[in-house]
């Protein structure tokens, strides 16, 4: 009795001795040595391996940061100033500050602005459904609405509003990784400056098809009527395509472009209100300036003739001096 | 055009099999089994197979809307079957608690468990009549025969399988010939008077069922013939060898759950390999450890293991045994 | 035994309402939009302006790089329009509209070509002419022609299959022009063989195509070259590599064309493209198109100007029937459905088919019973359900180990699949992505 129990202990013992020598000398043989810095800086990034900075996860950004000399193009944009401040410190190297940005929604098709003109049977995906056709409704670079932006966003900052049919984004949530901008197949998902109390104007809409067709489709599509580029008065609106795109960094916030707008494509955010406007109200509003619109609309072409045949006069006349 | 034009992506036509229409396919099959265990069981029978459908599905419903608190599919069938191929496992006038036992475990861990409809490995139906097995050997083993009146479990009398008689009598250093005396004809068998699970009881009923099934092509030859076939031949090798000892390729196709194992159980679509060459393999394992279990087990009966235990090769056999890509062999040259 | 590919493929129903239904003429169309990316490759070069006044058979966009083609007016008429419209594919394109000249209405009538069998061109000028007429392939790759006759030197070729499998259900365009334009095919089969220098022929047939099979046997009775061969009735076997396998028994390898078997392969539509365009200078305007559909009024095969908005096609078939829910281009396998009736007929559009509710709704996807349909279906041996589950959930590299890229989007897995499951979609899906990432690789 007292044998097998010494036997035992003793078996048990030496096993022991034996697995702890193995893994001594393994650890030892395939010791890979690592910059001691890198695990610190991991330390402080977020740890959500968003991918947002462009390494896949945390780990290899911190390499990233530890391994080069100058990281002034590199940024985390989930922890943001202030953790790349806390690197930097670390580091001793360099850090650039930057605005921190947050996702925006370059669409406003909802489903009662933007009726359906077919209907979509397959995998409720965007990706697959952007492969085969165009969306279910007649514009094309709006929001397909199946949600993969939602899918992809890992910090909960996105939902589908099933009201609109399309993607809402939770401005507080947003950590700016940029993965939904990554996955929209219509790129309609924009990163601008989140400035103080998150104040944004942009144009809500990505339709480059002329006025007409644009507004058929979609009753808040922007018929690129340079309305707003010709109020603007720091030249931050331009205009390509039948399109208008706010210049972030040149806009002032004033907001004479909002109230311009005949179709309300531009979108203001977190502004306090000017009128209290009550949302069945809005809609009538809605088709009363459509009809205004289109009288302006034919006015505004006529000035654009007008202001091309200029353009081309003035090049004739250089012409003619050159020669 | 009142409502839009529908846009999807090519075929845009679709066979007219469902999976809804091959599950109530297998349930027609399995009718004629289940006329004949009435006719040889009588009530308890019904009673039986009730309890196990109804509780099945019960289970399934319960465990959708309160565990999983997913969408409730019931109806799809699979269920159905389930409950119905394990009560032509059982034992006619086993307790009720132990078929409600029974359900659960089938559905619950052999199916649920695993996240539904086609996501488990096991045979769901045989986890549930192998659970009772090894948890109620007794109970599980006791066989009422037929009898006259068939109205009442009570006036049953227990017998024994042939399987089990012959493995009885073997153990006891009896010869096959002795022990022949006592065995219901081939002809019964083959019919259907002799004990068993109340679904093992009628070759004939099981094949009619089997033909409907290959005619609707809901199964293909591969599995049940393979099974059928490396069981005779292997049983028979043993049998020539010392007729004695070995009982012959008959009587072990024609007892026990061979017929039901091979073309309702083994070819659960989604416990059985997706190719051909993968069920081939598949059919021929399942035979040799049913006949190692019978010939030299301590069970008399092996069906049911050896198709669970081939079930966990199944992932393996698709990984290993996948279909020849076109072109990756040249076989013709130019002339 | 007749021939046939040896795995997978499907029987669905065959519908081919219009096999009786000889080709008719189609009125010309008032206004013709003109698509410039007709062709796989690179969109033509639009070479006319708007109000300008254009000839029947006059080059309106050239061919944009090597993979490219011509493309010629359909009509005379105006130039009125140069914009974006959606046409097949879905999205907005690049698209020439021409309205039709009144006046030179009476100028359309076709005339009668007399058949003319004597070759005068010689091999090079054939291919240039071919590819000056901007003959695509007809059968719905629309790849340019004169690409694929131009065989590298050193390629041996020995057998010239021609394709007239139509293996689509309710597609009969290939089968009528068969049937009417027998002697020219045959014509033409033997231009691309001077072209190719290629000694043997082959015209595959499936046997539900009787007729064609009987009328061709009987032309080509005197024609050592060239031989017809009946084909079981299966799907998919117009693919070029069922087609070859099934027909000499040779297969071609994975990622290689038939070319790496001595094989080249034409249908039976882009033939006749060629018997026009070399013996008539004809330059490709015109197709045979299947308007079809199992509660259409009228159903019918048309010879239809590329560019006519397929609601011109339908009102000449007695408009669309009550409960129309799609409209597909193309054949129920792998046609492509079309957003609206504006869109127009371009060189690669065999048939329109219009489906009514009951077939239109795909059924709701449940879980994968793993019954392995799809496995045995699949003509290139792939294993769908797999290639789904792993495009699905974004293994894109193993994907491409388990050969996705092999997949000739024929349809038969979701066709078959009894839980109504997209493996199809996400398949299609799966191959852009490993394209893409093959592509940034290289």
């Amino acid at each position: 009795m007292t044998d097998s129990v010494l036997y035992s202990v003793l078996l048990l013992a030496s096993l022991g001795i034996i697995a702890a020598v193995v893994l001594y000398v393994v650890s030892k043989k395939f010791y890979v040595y690592e910059n001691p810095l890198i695990a610190d800086v991991d330390e402080i990034l977020p740890g959500a391996n968003c991918a947002g900075c462009g390494s896949p996860g945390c780990k290899s950004f911190a390499e990233r940061l530890v391994g080069s000399e100058d990281i002034s193009d590199l940024f985390c944009p989930v922890g943001g100033n202030d953790v790349m401040k806390e690197v930097a410190a670390i580091l001793g190297k360099e850090v650039v500050e930057r605005d921190p940005t947050v996702a925006v929604l370059r669409c406003q098709g909802g489903c009662d602005v933007r009726p359906k003109t077919t209907e979509y049977q397959g995998p409720r995906t965007c990706a697959i459904s952007a492969m085969i056709y165009s969306g279910e409704t007649d514009c094309q670079y709006g929001c397909l609405g199946d949600g993969d932006c939602v899918k992809v966003c890992q910090f909960d900052a996105m939902y589908m509003d099933e009201a609109t049919g399309l993607p809402v984004i939770i401005t507080d949530k947003c950590t700016s990784c940029g993965a939904c901008v990554e996955e929209c197949p219509r790129d309609i998902i924009e990163m601008r400056p989140k400035n103080k109390r998150d104040l944004k104007i942009f144009v809500g809409c990505l339709n480059e098809d002329k006025g007409g067709i644009a507004k058929k489709a979609c009753d808040v599509a922007c018929i690129g009527c340079s309305k707003c580029e010709d109020i603007c008065p720091k030249d931050a609106i331009t205009m390509e395509n039948q399109l208008a795109y706010i210049d972030a960094g040149l806009c002032t916030l004033c907001r004479k472009c909002v109230e311009v707008c005949p179709t309300h494509s531009i979108i203001e955010t977190n502004f306090p209100p000017k009128k209290p406007k009550k949302v069945v109200e809005k809609k009538t509003v809605v088709k009363k300036v459509v009809k205004k619109v289109e009288v302006e609309k034919v006015e505004a072409e006529k000035v654009a003739v007008v202001k091309k045949e200029a353009v081309v006069k003035v090049e004739l006349e250089k012409s003619k001096k050159d020669a | 055009m009142s409502q839009p034009i529908i846009i999807s992506a090519s075929p845009h036509v679709h066979s007219a099999k469902t999976s809804k229409k091959v599950m109530y396919d297998v349930v027609i099959a399995l009718i004629p089994a289940f006329l004949v265990s009435l006719y040889v069981f009588g009530i308890s029978a019904l009673i039986l197979t009730a309890v196990a459908v109804a509780s099945c599905l019960l289970f399934e419903y319960l465990i959708q809307k309160y565990l999983l608190k997913s969408e409730i599919t019931i109806g799809d069938g699979s269920a159905l079957i389930t409950g119905i191929l394990l009560a032509f496992n059982l034992p006619a006038g086993l307790p009720i608690w132990m078929i409600l036992v029974g359900s659960l475990v089938a559905i619950g861990i052999g199916k649920m468990s695993f996240g539904g409809l086609g996501f488990n490995i096991f045979n769901p139906a045989l986890v549930g009549r192998v659970f009772l097995l090894v948890s109620f050997p007794v109970q599980m083993t006791m066989w009422p025969t037929a009898v006259e009146n068939n109205t009442s479990i009570a006036d049953a009398v227990t017998g024994a399988t042939p399987l089990g008689l012959i493995k009885e009598g073997l153990m006891f250093g009896d010869t096959m010939t002795n022990i022949s005396a006592n065995l219901p004809s081939t002809m019964e068998m083959f019919l259907g008077i002799s004990g068993g699970s109340i679904g093992e009881m009628s070759a004939l009923a099981l094949l009619l069922g089997g033909i409907y099934l290959l005619a609707r092509k809901v199964i293909t030859w591969h599995i049940p013939v393979t099974i059928i076939v490396t069981m005779a031949v292997m049983t028979g090798i043993f049998w020539v060898i010392d007729p004695e000892s070995y009982a012959s390729p008959l009587i072990h196709i024609l007892s026990g759950g061979a017929i039901l194992g091979a073309f309702y159980m083994a070819t659960d679509m989604v416990t059985s390999p997706m190719t051909r060459k993968g069920m081939l393999i598949f059919a021929v394992g399942i035979a040799v450890i049913t006949v190692v279990i019978r010939l030299f087990g301590a069970y008399p009966e092996g069906v049911s293991f050896a198709i669970l235990i081939i079930n966990a090769f199944v992932p393996l056999i698709n990984t290993y045994f996948k279909p020849r890509r076109f072109g990756s062999k040249i076989k013709s040259k130019i002339v | 035994m007749l021939k046939t590919f040896p795995k997978g493929g499907i029987h669905p129903p065959e519908n081919k309402i219009t096999s009786s239904k000889g080709i008719k003429r189609m009125t010309v169309p008032k206004m013709v939009t003109v698509p410039i990316a007709q062709h796989i490759g690179i969109p033509a070069e639009i070479v006319v302006d708007k109000k300008d006044k254009v000839e029947i058979g006059q080059v309106i966009a050239k061919s944009g790089g090597f993979v490219s083609s011509n493309i010629h007016s359909p009509v005379a008429g105006t130039v009125t329009k140069i914009d974006q419209i959606i046409d097949l594919s879905g999205y907005k394109k690049q698209c020439i509209v021409i309205r039709t000249d009144a006046k030179n209405e009476a100028n359309f009538e076709e005339k009668e070509y007399s058949l003319i069998t004597e070759i005068q061109l010689d091999p090079k000028e054939i291919v240039q002419r071919i590819s000056d007429y901007g003959v695509v392939g007809l059968g719905g790759a629309t790849f340019p022609s004169h690409v694929k006759l131009n065989v590298k030197e050193g390629v041996k070729l020995d057998y010239l299959i021609i394709n007239g499998v139509e293996c689509e259900p309710y597609l009969t365009a290939d089968h009528r022009l068969m049937l009417e334009k027998t002697a020219e095919i045959i014509v033409g089969i033997k231009i691309l063989m001077k072209a190719l220098h290629i000694e043997k022929a082959v015209i595959g047939i499936e046997n539900n195509k009787k007729d064609a099979i009987k009328q061709f046997k009987e032309l080509t009775k005197n024609e050592s070259g060239i031989q017809v061969a009946a084909l079981q009735v299966k799907y998919p076997q117009g693919g070029e590599k069922q087609l070859v396998r099934a027909i000499l028994g040779r297969e071609v390898p994975k990622n290689g064309l038939p070319l790496d078997v001595g094989v080249i392969v034409n249908n039976v539509g882009t033939i006749f493209a060629v018997y026009e365009a070399v013996q008539h200078n004809k330059p490709l305007m015109e197709r045979v198109v299947t308007v079809t559909g199992k509660k259409m009024e009228n159903p019918s095969n048309f010879w239809v100007k590329i560019g006519t908005p397929i609601k011109d096609l339908i009102a000449e078939v007695g408009g669309l029937p009550d409960g129309t829910r799609k409209l597909v281009n193309g054949g129920p396998m792998m046609g492509k459905a079309i957003k609206n009736t504006d869109v127009p007929v371009t060189k690669g559009t065999s048939g329109i088919l219009v489906i009514s509710e009951e077939e239109a709704s795909r059924g709701k996807a449940e879980n994968c019973i793993r019954c392995g349909e799809c496995v045995t279906v699949c003509p290139m041996g792939l294993e769908p359900h797999l290639l789904m589950n792993l495009s699905e959930k974004g293994m894109y590299e193993k994907a491409s180990s388990e050969d996705i890229m092999t997949c000739i989007e024929c349809g038969s897995c979701s066709y078959v699949c009894p839980s109504h499951r997209p493996l199809l979609d996400y398949i299609r899906y799966g191959k852009n992505i490993v394209k893409k990432l093959e592509t940034s690789k290289n």
